[in-house]
């Protein structure tokens, strides 16, 4: 079974709140020295659904990366959880496209990969969160689409997915190819063991560019967008917060009672 | 541009129209008396019943009905594809979902197949006097920022709109509109995926989402064992318990109760943070609660920025004269 993986990497999410800090000129988000990025999470998960397939399918597991050069971290990252081949798409062309963009790009270069049975992506990305590329990604290649699995697994050449919805999940079936987006009740992703990051490490990372994906510039141009953002803010909050204290901790905790109790 | 009016993808729950079809029909109204434009809505379903003249009686002016018992839960190769053909006949330049199991799967793929413009999960929607484009404003980096995003020329412009986050449109049994049924049967060799099951899951107690106070935990309770602490809590306030996601990889937490960017976005009246620190992946999950309390021994916590209430101590101290003194208050 040959998987394609969709990652993308992402600001730290798990950095608080005081080192969050935007550009709302340039509608960017200025990422705060010394925190290095991360995969986003979601594609993480994605990236272990695809390894617990290979486990029990065998297979090939490709990752393709839409960003900087930078990039080939996370597609190491993924090499390193269980991937074998991987490769970053970064072009002067690719820098801040839309959902349409990017779906455009990731599915030439998937297109050029080809020989697959499944592309999986994370449900949204952990950044802008824009919760599509993956199911403009599957109208682009013509496949079947399922979103927000929870588990999947491949039984008599087809695939049997847990779709998670609000009050329990879903059961869907679907043949090969299709794309499937993943979502964090998937599970855990393994910690790489030492030896694959080793792999990793000594594993070289082709970056591919608009022309070796056979990419077009009119698809790329960003007069053509779909969408735009015309803002970005960071919502002021007026909260104050009332510091409730007491003789002993015992007592600061019956004055919050006290307090909440009138509130509710 | 030949693209005119407002069109809401409706869902019908247990053969009613559902909350965030109501709230959908009042926003979309707002919208098209600003363009000047009509409201129409379509339907979905095996059976719909009276249904259109009820959203006609929300403020729609037309309701496209489209009936096929292979509509009759959510198929999302089969909504798709009738989704899309209306959308082809009738033309839209707003198409509006709801952010549900639904519209999170729907939106995408209609605006991949009519190639519009299209931002999820959106807080606020309004039109723009000047340039009469949609404004959607919808939460990125897990809501610690909004963006105001425009399609100013791919149409339809879509958006999925939060939960509660507009009140619901008046209901007006006078008002007169026009319900369509929609034409053609549904090609059953588009459809690849099939639905093989739905499975209901029956939680304990209160589901998260639906809770009036969540108790918190982070990685500073320590252990499973002291979760319990905080269900004690919880269960004195009729409430359930969240945790952070680090707490739950642990494993002192099921990940069905992970409050944050990749686990559920809760907004309690009452949110008690306990020994969590505030990254600004939780605290996109709990942003939307009336009142924040943090409980957390370092004072200079993140998440004290974003409470009303807090206490510096450690929690182990505080959590059982609260919940003793909640008991008493709450039983007098």
């Amino acid at each position: 079974m040959n998987i394609i993986v969709c990652v993308k990497q992402v600001l730290d999410p798990e950095i608080p709140p005081a080192k969050f800090k935007i550009d709302p000129e340039a509608k960017q988000v200025i990422p705060p020295p010394g925190v290095p990025p991360v995969i986003s999470l979601f594609d993480e998960r994605a990236v272990e659904a695809a390894c617990r397939l290979k486990d029990k399918q065998g297979g090939t597991i490709t990752v393709i990366s839409l960003g900087p050069e930078k990039a080939s971290e996370v597609v190491k990252h993924a090499i390193a959880m269980g991937a074998d081949e991987g490769y970053v798409l970064q072009d002067e062309a690719f820098e801040n496209l839309d959902s349409f963009g990017i779906a455009y790009v990731l599915g030439k270069a998937i297109q050029k990969i080809g020989g697959y049975d499944l592309v999986l992506c994370g449900r949204q990305s952990a950044d802008w969160g824009n919760s599509q590329v993956g199911s403009i990604l599957a109208e682009i290649l013509g496949i079947p689409v399922i979103t927000l699995a929870g588990d999947i697994e491949a039984v008599d050449k087809k695939l049997r997915v847990k779709r998670i919805v609000r009050d329990g999940y879903e059961v869907l079936e679907a043949p090969m190819p299709s794309l499937v987006t993943v979502s964090n009740e998937i599970g855990l992703p393994r910690l790489p063991a030492g030896v694959r990051i080793m792999i990793a490490a000594r594993k070289q990372v082709p970056v591919w560019k608009a022309q070796d994906i056979g990419a077009e510039s009119s698809q790329l141009d960003k007069a053509n967008a779909h969408t735009e953002v015309t803002s970005l803010s960071v919502p002021t909050r007026k909260t104050e917060c009332e510091i409730v204290t007491g003789d002993t901790p015992g007592q600061a905790a019956e004055n919050l009672a006290a307090k909440l109790a009138e509130l509710l | 541009m030949d693209n005119k009016g407002v069109l809401v993808c409706g869902e019908i729950a247990e053969g009613k129209l559902a909350p965030i079809t109501i709230e959908l029909l009042g926003v979309g109204r707002k919208l098209a008396d600003e363009l000047g434009e009509e409201l129409s809505a379509l339907l979905m379903g095996s059976k719909t019943g009276g249904l259109g003249q009820e959203a006609i009686a929300y403020g729609a002016d037309k309701v496209y009905v489209a009936e096929d018992s292979l509509l009759d839960n959510y198929n999302s190769d089969a909504y798709t594809q009738v989704a899309a053909n209306l959308c082809l006949k009738v033309l839209p330049s707003i198409m509006l979902l709801g952010h549900t199991d639904v519209g999170c799967d729907l939106a995408p793929r209609l605006n991949g197949r009519l190639g519009g413009g299209l931002a999820m999960d959106c807080l606020a929607l309004s039109v723009d006097p000047a340039t009469k484009l949609l404004v959607s404003t919808r939460p990125v980096f897990g809501g610690n920022a909004h963006a105001g995003m425009i399609s100013k020329s791919a149409r339809p412009q879509m958006a999925t709109l939060r939960l509660k986050i507009v009140p619901p449109a008046e209901r007006n049994d006078s008002r007169q509109g026009e319900v369509i049924p929609v034409e053609g049967k549904i090609d059953p060799s588009a459809l690849k995926v099939k639905v093989v099951d739905r499975i209901k899951e029956e939680v304990e107690g209160v589901k998260l989402e639906d809770a009036e106070v969540v108790v918190s935990g982070g990685r500073g309770i320590g252990s499973a064992q002291n979760f319990e602490m905080l269900w004690e809590l919880a269960r004195v306030l009729g409430g359930t318990v969240g945790a952070t996601r680090p707490a739950c990889d642990d494993g002192w937490a099921p990940m069905t109760l992970q409050v944050g960017q990749t686990g559920k976005v809760v907004s309690p009246k009452l949110y008690i943070a306990v020994a969590l620190s505030g990254a600004i992946q939780h605290i996109a999950g709990c942003l939307g609660s009336k009142y924040i309390v943090a409980i957390n021994k370092d004072n200079e916590a993140n998440i004290f920025s974003v409470a009303h209430f807090g206490i510096v101590a450690d929690h182990k101290e505080i959590l059982p004269a609260l919940t003793a003194k909640f008991k008493e208050l709450l039983s007098a």
